[in-house]
């Protein structure tokens, strides 16, 4: 017992909980008696002594989990304990329950504990679509129906799509540009360990005092600072999903800037490392403003503060630019690294190289240039200063043409290739582009101000936000996942269900999100528990297909689990693609690669002659010799 | 390389996929009833775009199935496909073009904006009160008469509606009127209509603001003017002074009414 409080790990890590949490409770409760106030504070945004247990409690886990033994050691002059490589690697499934800085362990980290938050946030979705099959109220009461749709797309956003494209890269991204490692392992487990605090944060909400946060996820003041306790839940776990994000980015950015093999010049990087590296500088520099509008409304609820509050000489539209300007630039956050997955398949199942590469990255970086710019066109309606509309109307029209680029280049990619269509990591491909091609459409429609007049808050946003969100990001995620699917396990999945899961999923993505445009033209706003009847048999064709396309979820989980214990074995490059992670063994070796590879062309020469991406071991006698201080200095 | 390409085909499959979802979808009023100045205007404008979109979304399929229909591969043939690394006219082709149609779109979408938001001589101005869950309305040129859950407003006169939240933000939503505008404690923020169609509408709060959301709802009546003169006059409440005070505190984000031309 005393060893197991003593090693870094669960125990620890419990006990580290209650004791923070028992040190910020009592903190709480004797400073309010020394002050001579009420020992508790329970009016509704009140509870000092739950919400600062709520700082300190994960903190104090993250502490007693091993997060933070080698940088303390290391503060406090104790001898750090050597990194002999025994946290590398897994070799049990207990070992992804550990404190672990292999990135490959923490990829697969991320990625499962991200599909936990997707299939626990779907079932909130059923539920909503369950409430809404009818008009009236069947199922559960309009307070609760606002909390199962904040919390719905709080973890979905948050927990799910964010973080799963970090989690899909960690694995990956080393590996495609020949590193070792991420640039900070520590900091990258790290990074993991605070996305389930978030992830259980907005879960637990439902159990405290008022219920889960209700104010949607875009949690408007003044509705947000005068909500109940579970508001302050949802503060707090967008700081822990914040943080976690924050510091991916910067590792990715270190890692993709100084890791590269000798030979990866930015121009011959995967599209997937370029998208990481926009998506990293969106991240670093919008992140933190969702962070400060957070504890802005936190501060207002708990300490007085008067940010947004209007009796106050608090400013309320001014939470929305601040909100609106990590919220829109997240948007892309979700969908670039996902361009990046569609290009690596895409290139790949079309035997050709990608069409117009240069132009690619370049509309990456357009992207991310211009998404700072368009932030109020979420605001046409709210209020603020009218003059600022057509400025915003034009940027956000102007965005639609980086993104066209992207689609268009995929279509040249696959023309006068030899397009072979049975992984279902293609087949997911195919279907975004024509599937987010309409996200993107209405989203023109959206950024013009006198429709977006008309439709603002109503279903057509519920309509393009899951086209792009569902078709777009998440049809890229399972397109990543098939596709890397055989790397990251070593085995292969079964196509048959992954078709069948395909089909079930763009069935249901279209037959769920394409009505919801029409009715919310005609009149049905969003975020309603309750609708007019005239709506009724749409709601129930949408519930339909809703229950459709979250059964056969089940079907993609069964393949997953099934196919990793018991698929065949997948050879190291059963694609036949060109990028190097696709040149070492399937999973690959602890260190990735016994010498670092050398990169001597392009990641798409299908087709071309002689040509080569990389230069790894053992391929013959042109191999430099490996000098480890090569690494970092490329 | 373009010429092995049937080019003509593919835009003549293009041009046509988009007639005819054009044809399918131009008949439907999409947004419902239209009840003032400025919904016509609105749909037009929503036509046009479904027309244009309708192309690309064809553009997209016509080219995507041509390519999976004349480029599938064999199954077991591994050989690679020709390497083609671009086309830098085709490159500045679709840089450009679409870059020339969302600034139609933008600069269309413009005036639309100027159009129905254009003052006129004689508005009549109606203050807007909105708190959890209930709408009401003052009349300032009517000696501040007040209406609670009703608002009738006269035909062919256009509406200065001055919105005033009570406490967290509230959206006013006529659809058939295809106006919105958010009501903001603290600020008084402003919507123009001309309603150009009597009748009984619904006023929809569009913004989330708590549990009783979906049931903040109020009558809206369109009425010949002297309909509306003898009804104004009929009320019996005036707006009640804690109301008044609220309008006298609320700053004015936008003192010169909208108008994205500007007074």
């Amino acid at each position: 017992m005393t060893a197991a409080i003593k090693r870094p790990g669960w125990v620890r890590g419990a006990l580290g909980m209650v004791l923070a949490a028992a040190f910020g409770f009592g903190l709480v409760v004797a400073l309010r008696a020394i002050s001579g106030l009420p020992i508790f504070q329970t009016e509704q945004t009140g509870y000092p002594h739950v919400v600062v247990p709520l700082v300190t409690g994960p903190l104090g886990f993250l502490a007693g989990f091993g997060c933070f033994d080698y940088w303390l050691r290391w503060a406090a002059g104790m001898p750090t304990i050597p990194d002999d490589h025994s946290q590398h690697g897994a070799k049990s499934w207990r070992d992804y329950f550990r404190f672990n800085t292999d990135h490959k362990v923490i990829g697969i980290q991320y990625i499962c504990t991200n599909f936990f938050f997707f299939f626990v946030s779907g079932l909130l979705a059923m539920l909503i679509r369950a409430e809404l099959a009818q008009p009236g109220t069947q199922i559960v009461d309009a307070a609760t129906f606002n909390g199962l749709f904040s919390t719905h797309a709080a973890i979905m956003i948050f927990v799910f799509i964010v973080p799963i494209f970090a989690g899909i890269a960690n694995y990956v991204l080393p590996l495609m540009i020949g590193a070792p490692d991420m640039a900070f392992p520590r900091l990258n487990a790290l990074s993991f360990w605070m996305l389930p605090i978030a992830g259980l944060m907005f879960i637990g909400s439902f159990l405290v005092p008022g219920g889960a946060f209700d104010a949607g996820w875009t949690g408007y003041a003044p509705l947000s600072t005068g909500a109940p306790l579970g508001q302050s839940f949802f503060n707090l776990g967008v700081q822990f999903a914040g943080a976690s994000s924050i510091a991916t980015a910067l590792n990715f950015l270190v890692t993709i800037i100084t890791m590269r093999a000798p030979g990866m010049t930015f121009w011959r990087m995967p599209l997937l490392v370029w998208a990481n590296l926009s998506t990293s500088l969106l991240v670093v520099a919008a992140t933190p403003f969702i962070a400060g509008a957070q504890f802005m409304v936190l501060f207002d609820r708990l300490l007085g503060t008067q940010f947004f509050q209007f009796a106050g000489g608090g400013d309320v539209i001014s939470y929305q630019h601040i909100f609106w300007f990590y919220s829109h630039p997240a948007v892309y956050i979700m969908l670039l690294p996902g361009f990046g997955i569609i290009s690596e398949v895409i290139s790949t199942h079309a035997r050709k190289p990608i069409f117009g590469y240069r132009l690619m990255a370049l509309a990456l970086i357009g992207i991310v240039v211009l998404s700072y710019s368009v932030w109020a066109h979420h605001m046409f309606v709210a209020g603020m200063f009218s003059w600022l509309r057509v400025p915003m109307m034009i940027t956000t029209l102007l965005i639609a043409v980086p993104t066209g680029i992207k689609i268009f280049s995929w279509l040249g990619t696959l023309y006068f290739g030899k397009i072979h269509t049975y992984s279902t990591a293609m087949l997911f491909s195919l279907a975004f582009i024509v599937t987010f091609t309409v996200g993107g459409i209405s989203g023109v429609m959206l950024g013009m101000v006198p429709l977006d007049i008309h439709v603002s808050d109503t279903y057509f946003i519920v309509a393009h936000i899951h086209f792009v969100l569902f078709g777009g990001s998440v049809f890229t995620i399972f397109a990543g996942i098939y596709h890397w699917f055989p790397k990251m396990t070593g085995r292969m999945y079964d196509e048959k269900l992954g078709r069948v899961h395909f089909w079930g999923t763009v069935v249901g993505t279209w037959g769920t999100f394409l009505p919801m445009h029409w009715v919310g033209m005609d009149g049905m706003p969003r975020r309603v528990a309750d609708y007019a009847e005239q709506f009724g048999n749409w709601n129930l064709l949408i519930s339909v297909f809703a229950f459709m396309l979250g059964a056969v979820q089940l079907v993609f989980l069964y393949n997953m689990i099934v196919s990793w214990r018991f698929g065949p074995r997948a050879g190291s490059n059963p694609w036949r693609a060109n990028s190097i992670e696709w040149q070492v063994s399937s999973p690959p070796p602890i260190f990735n690669f016994d010498e670092i590879p050398r990169v001597v062309g392009g990641p798409y020469e299908f087709g071309v002659p002689g040509a080569r991406h990389a230069i790894m071991a053992g391929d013959g006698a042109e191999v430099a010799k490996p000098d480890p201080t090569v690494v970092g200095q490329a | 390389m373009m010429g092995r390409l049937p080019i003509a085909k593919m835009l003549a499959a293009t041009v046509a996929l988009t007639a005819v979802i054009s044809a399918v979808m131009l008949p439907i009023s999409w947004n419902g009833q239209q009840a003032s100045t400025a919904a016509a205007k609105i749909d037009t404008l929503l036509d046009v775009m479904i027309v244009i979109s309708a192309f690309v979304f064809a553009l997209v399929v016509v080219v995507l199935i041509y390519a999976l229909w004349k480029f599938k591969a064999k199954p077991g043939d591994e050989s690679d496909g020709e390497p083609i690394h671009g086309n830098t006219r085709l490159e500045v082709a679709w840089t450009l073009i679409p870059t020339i149609i969302v600034l139609f779109g933008a600069g269309y979408s413009w005036s639309v904006l100027n159009d129905i938001e254009e003052p006129t001589k004689d508005p009549l101005t109606v203050d807007v009160f909105s708190q959890q869950y209930a709408w009401s309305f003052g009349y300032p040129g009517k000696g501040n008469a007040y209406s609670q859950g009703e608002l009738h407003v006269p035909l062919d006169r256009q509406v200065h509606f001055k919105m005033h939240s009570l406490d967290v933000i509230h959206s006013f939503w006529v659809p058939e009127w295809r106006i919105k505008k958010d009501n903001v404690p603290g600020i008084t923020t402003t919507a123009i209509v001309t309603p150009d169609k009597a009748g009984a509408y619904q006023l929809i709060c569009t913004e989330l603001c708590g549990f009783g959301h979906a049931a903040m709802r109020a009558k809206v009546v369109v009425e010949p003017p002297a309909e509306f003169r003898r009804w104004v006059a009929g009320l019996k409440q005036k707006v009640p002074p804690p109301y008044m005070e609220t309008i006298r505190q609320n700053t004015e984000t936008d003192p010169i009414p909208l108008g994205a031309g500007g007074a």
